[in-house]
This record gives structure tokens, C-alpha cells and sequence, in this order.
């Protein structure tokens, strides 16, 4: 089997800001070349810092960065041009056009203006964002302003997309369109580092996962198998007639969400009948079941709580 | 599939922040190319129409000749500082200046398209002010290499303290402090209104520290003929700066001194 390149290569990287924050403490970590990878992490742990040093905006303190194999620290230039970044926060110039300010970008990465043009045209398209791509963009909703971010990185059609929270503040119809284009980006080769506070949408978009808090790794390993670390399993049963408690079985915790609605938390170890025959012999009758989406939300809290209480 | 970092895409990279200052001038022309215009004519027609027929001669020329080139390269001065010191702040304060800090560009070439955007504001500021100049004292060139050349270099050495200026600027008071207490002083007192022989002995000495007074004096001689300092060092002065400031400019830039954490 023919080794595959890491697109993202971290040793050892350390950041102590001049105030004396020590937001990295010496974290290793490898992307493969064309995963799709989410880096998740409570406010403040360093996953925006780790962006910065990824893409030149903050300079580490000591370790090493590579992409695809280039130093970050000495070859600054050929790294740079490997990544498209999509930032957490806007910061494109508000009282420039959306074709303007993509095309422009296409030219600090060496794409000749008629392809930039272009190509400015075709992503802005992509997006959603033709109609908008001459008027001024500071007139852009929240959700537009997220999309221009996007196609403004991916106008060099960089080989590495970092984007950091990019859907932060996106209606769900909007940002189930982005997920789509950016799975479409991976699909054709591009790889994807994506930090999020939508846990949901790392577990239905990534392969693979690392959770950083408090400056350090603390879980790197397969979306799958970090999942496969729940014992437990939550499901929510819709109920065809109202009742008034939740039924007591034993080794099952079950909790009544509304007059309707149960959610039962059952361990991997214990049979589903079990559930089934009790909610029967009561009289409640069950007209669908699902899993709870948020499953990767619980092994994060879970994790990050075991995390803080490690902590000296 | 990425883009290759050569020669050739530094110099589109050059090219597109160029294009990009250009378009941002023009686009705002009420605010970056008329005010030095309107200025510079009121000076042209209270100190030079109205108050220079009683001054009378000055270096041996009329008063209105005499003040010409030293007005010209005072909308030049503060025209080539006040853009990149608005244009880069401005980027830096939005935060757009990211997109650059993020792209393959090294230093020397967003310092090259930064400055030759404030050049070209300035040598704008200038022709239209020199074609105002020419309503009140007619045109006047007595060595077309020295002009150019002059005006040139000032604009560059401007630019690069501007943008030295920038960098260390946090809020929008920061960008007005240099103007107002150092840059417009010294212009003032660089020659632009008087010629330097006329002061006493001490103050002509301290006069002569003033870098600005080389400036005025060489784009004088570029276009009357006349110059209070001797032409060859003042272009050195002149390229001694703009050496010096331009190594500041790019070690505080490769070093993100203001812009990286």
C-alpha cells in the first residue's frame, strides 16, 4: 500500500503569548493528505492558535510545522501557497465588491487576473453569491459573509482548506449548503481541517478527529472509533398516546421529554427487548425511534470534564 | 494543483496590491487627489499673488517662482506618508491586511506595492498641484533627470517612514501624532517658504539637520536652478534614508512586529 503524504504535519509545537499564556504545550499532530479532520476543543483551548501558526499569522514559539512537507518556519512562501484559509472572524475589507476582493486574493497567490476573474466567477457561483458579487460587501448577511470567506480560499485552489468555525451563526439551510460544497472540495482531493462548535456537523462531515484542550492533544484517532468508545447509547421513542411518568427499568435510565417523547439511555451491554417489554407491559406503544444525534457531544464534555479534573 | 511560488507570481502579487492602492485612490479622488489641490492654491494665491508681491525677490527669483517647488514637494511629503499610513493602518485595523500575511508574498513585495501605491498618489498630488503652479508662475524646468528623480525619491523615503508609522500604530490618533508634531514642522521649516541663507549663523546649522531641506532644495534646483545645498549630498541624504528606513520596514514586517502574535 503506497504511503500517503501528510498534508499537515505538527512536532512538538509550543506558543507562549508575550502575556505569559501558554496556549500550546508541546502538541504532535498529522493530517493525512486528502482526509477530512476535525480539530474540536472548548473556547480557549488553542485550536485558533494552531490555525495561526498553520497559516503564518502567529509565530510559534518552538516545534515544527509542515505542510505537505514544507516548513512553515523557512519555506513560509511554499507553505503558504499549499493552504486556503476561512477565518472565524470577516476580515475582508466591508467597502470592497465580493468579485473584487476574491479576485484580488487570487492575485497575491500568483493566479493571472483573466484566471482569477474567472475563476472568482465560478466560485462566487458555487456559493451563492453571484447576484451579490458586485454590489458592496459590507451589505452581505452573516451567512454570505461566511460563504465570500470560503470561495476567497478557494480561489488559488489550495491543497490544504482550513476553515475555522465556518458556519458559526448560519441558518441550517445555508450551512447544510456549505457542508455539501465542502464535501464536494474533498471529494476532489482538497484536504479539509475544520474546527467547529457544531459537533454534529464533525461527526457527519469527518474522518478523523483530535480534540485539543488546555494547549494539548488530548484524543486523536477516527471519527469512528472515538464514537465506538460510547458505552452508552441514547434513543429517543415517540410515544402514539401521552402518558403522564417515565417507566422505572432497571439498569435503563429513561427520561420523560414531553407528554410524547422518552429518551432512553441504555449501556451497550444491556438488550434492547429489555426496554421494549417494559414500555409494553405499561401500555405505551412506540411509533418511531431514533438515535440521539449529539452522541459525539457527550464523549466530547465527557472528555474535556476528564481533562479539567486531571489538571493539576 | 496549487499555485507554484516563482518570480512570475510575486510579480502578479506586486501587481494586484498596486492595482488595488490605485483603484482605492481614484475611487476616493474627493478625499486623496483634490484637498492637496485646493491647498496648495490658496497658498499659491495668499502667500505667493497677494503677500509674495511685497516680499519681493527671494534666492534671487520672485517670490511666487521661489515657493513653487517647495509646495509641490510639501503635497508630495505628506501625500506619500498620509496614504500608506491611511491604507495600511486601514487594512490592518479591519483586518484584511490577514489576507496578505496569509498569501506566498514575502515582505519586500507587499512593502514594493504598498509604497508604489503611495508614490503614485504622491506624483499625482504633485503634477496636479505643479499644473495649478503653472496658472500662477508659468512652467518652469531646468533639469527635467533631477525633477523626476527627486520627487521620486522623496515619495519613496516618505512612503517607507509611513509605513514604519503604520505598523506601530494602534488606533487611528497614532497615524496623525507624526504628521502633526514632526513631518509638518520640518516642512515647514525645510525651505519650502524661505530660503535657508537667510537664516543666522546657528540656526542655518540647525536648519541644515532638517533632511527636508536637501529635498526642497534639490527639487528647486531640479526646476529653477537654485539650491541652498549642494546636490550631491543631498542625494545622498536622500538614498541614505530611504536605505535605512526601507531595512526597517522590512525587518519589522518579516518579524510581524504589530501584525503577527
Amino acid at each position: 500500500m503506497p504511503s500517503v503524504m501528510n498534508a499537515l504535519e505538527v512536532r512538538q509545537l509550543r506558543k507562549t503569548y508575550n502575556n505569559g499564556v501558554e496556549a500550546l504545550k508541546g502538541i504532535d499532530l498529522c493530517v493525512a493528505e486528502g482526509d477530512f479532520f476535525a480539530l474540536l476543543g472548548p473556547n480557549g483551548a488553542g485550536k485558533s492558535t494552531l490555525i495561526g501558526i498553520v497559516s503564518s499569522l502567529v509565530n510559534a514559539s518552538s516545534g515544527e510545522t509542515r505542510v505537505f512537507d514544507i516548513s512553515v518556519q523557512r519555506q513560509r512562501s511554499q507553505a503558504m501557497a499549499q493552504i486556503g484559509l476561512v477565518p472565524q472572524e470577516v476580515n475582508f475589507n466591508q467597502f470592497e465588491k465580493p468579485f473584487d476582493i476574491v479576485v484580488n486574493q487570487a492575485g497575491y497567490y500568483g493566479v493571472p487576473r483573466r484566471v482569477a476573474r474567472e475563476r472568482a466567477e465560478y466560485y462566487l457561483g458555487k456559493l451563492g453569491l453571484w447576484d451579490k458579487a458586485f454590489g458592496m460587501s459590507r451589505t452581505l448577511s452573516g451567512g454570505m459573509k461566511r460563504r465570500l470567506l470560503i470561495a476567497r480560499a478557494m480561489v488559488h485552489e489550495p491543497r490544504l482548506l482550513i476553515l475555522d468555525e465556518p458556519t458559526a451563526g448560519v441558518d441550517i439551510e445555508i450551512r447544510r449548503s456549505m457542508w455539501k460544497f465542502i464535501e464536494e472540495i474533498n471529494a476532489a482531493g482538497t484536504t479539509v481541517i475544520l474546527t467547529t462548535h457544531y459537533l454534529e456537523e464533525a461527526e457527519n462531515l469527518c474522518r478523523n478527529i483530535a480534540i485539543i484542550d488546555q494547549g494539548q492533544i488530548v484524543e486523536n484517532t477516527s471519527v469512528k472509533a472515538l464514537l465506538g468508545k460510547l458505552d452508552i447509547e441514547t434513543f429517543v421513542l415517540d410515544l402514539r398516546a401521552p402518558v403522564s411518568r417515565a417507566p422505572v427499568i432497571e439498569g435503563i435510565e429513561v427520561v420523560l421529554r414531553d407528554a410524547t417523547t422518552l429518551e432512553a439511555s441504555i449501556p451497550k451491554s444491556r438488550s434492547l427487548n429489555r426496554l421494549f417489554s417494559q414500555l409494553e407491559a405499561e401500555g405505551m406503544e412506540v411509533v418511531s425511534m431514533r438515535n440521539k444525534a449529539n452522541r459525539l457531544e457527550e464523549l466530547f464534555v465527557r472528555m474535556v470534564n476528564l481533562g479539567q479534573e486531571s489538571a493539576p | 494543483m496549487s499555485v507554484e511560488v516563482s518570480a512570475r507570481s510575486y510579480w502578479i502579487g506586486y501587481q494586484t496590491i498596486l492595482i488595488k492602492e490605485v483603484t482605492r485612490i481614484l475611487r476616493i479622488w474627493a478625499q486623496t487627489l483634490i484637498p492637496p489641490v485646493i491647498t496648495m492654491s490658496l497658498y499659491f494665491v495668499i502667500f505667493g499673488a497677494i503677500i509674495g508681491r511685497r516680499v519681493g525677490e527671494m534666492g534671487g527669483l520672485p517670490y511666487m517662482d521661489f515657493i513653487v517647488p517647495g509646495l509641490i514637494m510639501l503635497s508630495v511629503i505628506t501625500n506619500s506618508y498620509g496614504n500608506i499610513t491611511s491604507s495600511f493602518f486601514g487594512a490592518k485595523f479591519g483586518k484584511h491586511v490577514e489576507e496578505l500575511l496569509v498569501s506566498p508574498l514575502p515582505p519586500w513585495i507587499i512593502l514594493a506595492g504598498y509604497v508604489s501605491g503611495a508614490v503614485f498618489r504622491a506624483l499625482a498630488v504633485g503634477i496636479l498641484v505643479w499644473l495649478v503652479a503653472a496658472v500662477f508662475a508659468g512652467f518652469q524646468m531646468h533639469n527635467l533627470l533631477v525633477t523626476i528623480s527627486i520627487l521620486l525619491l522623496t515619495s519613496i523615503v516618505f512612503a517607507l517612514a509611513g509605513f514604519i508609522n503604520a505598523i506601530y500604530a494602534r488606533k487611528f490618533d497614532d497615524i496623525s501624532i507624526i504628521p502633526t508634531f514632526v513631518l509638518q514642522p520640518l516642512t515647514y521649516l525645510g525651505g519650502v517658504f524661505f530660503s535657508v541663507s537667510l537664516l543666522p549663523g546657528v540656526a542655518q546649522q540647525i536648519a541644515l539637520v532638517n533632511p527636508i531641506v536637501y529635498m526642497v532644495n534639490a527639487f528647486r534646483y531640479g526646476l529653477l536652478g537654485i539650491s541652498d545645498v549642494s546636490l550631491w549630498l543631498a542625494y545622498a541624504i536622500i538614498v541614505a534614508f530611504g536605505v535605512v528606513l526601507f531595512a526597517i520596514c522590512l525587518t519589522l514586517l518579516s518579524r510581524g512586529v504589530g501584525l503577527r502574535s
